[in-house]
């Protein structure tokens, strides 16, 4: 039951990337260009995401468990450490170059061509890697 | 074109209630680095298979809705190392901050985390510089 409902909410996800255009990469870049032909239309999907997204996390508190028998998610950590802004940082980096993230990689897999399956090795590829750099930035504990 | 942040909204709105469902019946948070990354290294809670057609889904909706549509284009660049190093960041960063737009910008933002905003204020700004630099300083983009 699980796995169907996590079918579901991947089409819903899948879905909402193709319709929202957000699979094709001049979209993402021209909402980061802001010196270019500004294009707004990610501010509308992000927020558009938010509005189901934030009543769900609402309704969560009344209840103890998922409609499945899981429990949710703890409350968020508050723990602003290094690996979260240097790894946003990389990830934003890679982002703005090819106009890519995981979602709309994965949603564009049956018409993105060559050039999207190289991304989507190279970044399994980073992926496998990552642990190795994580492990990296929990070792260097700045001086006290 | 005019109508696409019309279709930015509902496109939107779709996305977020695919993640409330994740949410309120399985338990998660709807997070696509991480569950793509966590078929890699087998970390997180949700089991394989419930991985595997999350993506399988993520995958097979664009394939049903693409008759509807005239004209279907990515984009990609055709520039190989452009494409590797955007991976690898993409893949690295990720898995480093453990979240991307959809896990720290949607599901985090939307229950106000400190860490969300954080870490999407960190990948906006380093997108928008990245493009700064590579589009209008270096022109490689």
């Amino acid at each position: 039951m699980r796995n169907l409902f996590a079918f579901i909410a991947g089409g819903l996800f899948g879905g909402g990337l193709f319709i929202s255009g957000m699979t094709d990469t001049t979209k993402v870049q021209g909402w980061l260009d802001v010196f270019g032909n500004w294009d707004p239309t990610l501010a509308f999907v992000m927020g558009g995401a938010m509005i189901p997204m934030a009543i769900a996390w609402l309704i969560t508190r009344r209840r103890s468990s998922a409609v499945l028998g899981t429990t949710f998610p703890p409350a968020p950590s508050t723990e602003i450490d290094r690996k979260l802004v240097i790894g946003s940082v990389m990830f934003g980096m890679g982002w703005g170059l090819a106009g890519l993230c995981p979602g709309p990689s994965i949603a564009a897999l049956s018409y993105g061509g060559t050039g999207l399956y190289v991304f989507v090795a190279a970044m399994l590829t980073g992926m496998v890697f990552a642990p190795f750099f994580r492990t990296k930035l929990d070792r260097v504990v700045p001086a006290e | 074109m005019e109508q696409d942040w019309i279709w930015g909204l509902i496109g939107g709105l779709l996305i977020g209630t695919g993640g409330a469902v994740y949410l309120l019946f399985n338990g998660r948070i709807m997070g696509a680095s991480g569950i793509i990354g966590g078929l890699v290294d087998g970390s997180g809670h949700s089991t394989k298979w419930e991985r595997l057609l999350f993506l399988l889904g993520v995958a097979v909706l664009p394939i049903i809705l693409m008759p509807f549509y005239r004209e279907v284009n990515t984009h990609v660049t055709d520039n190989m190392i452009v494409l590797v190093a955007a991976g690898l960041l993409v893949g690295i960063g990720t898995r480093i901050a453990n979240g991307c737009t959809s896990g720290h910008g949607v599901c985090g933002m939307s229950r106000l985390s400190v860490r969300g905003l954080v870490a999407t204020i960190c990948y906006i700004l380093a997108g928008g510089v990245g493009v700064i630099i590579f589009r209008h300083l270096l022109g490689v983009i």
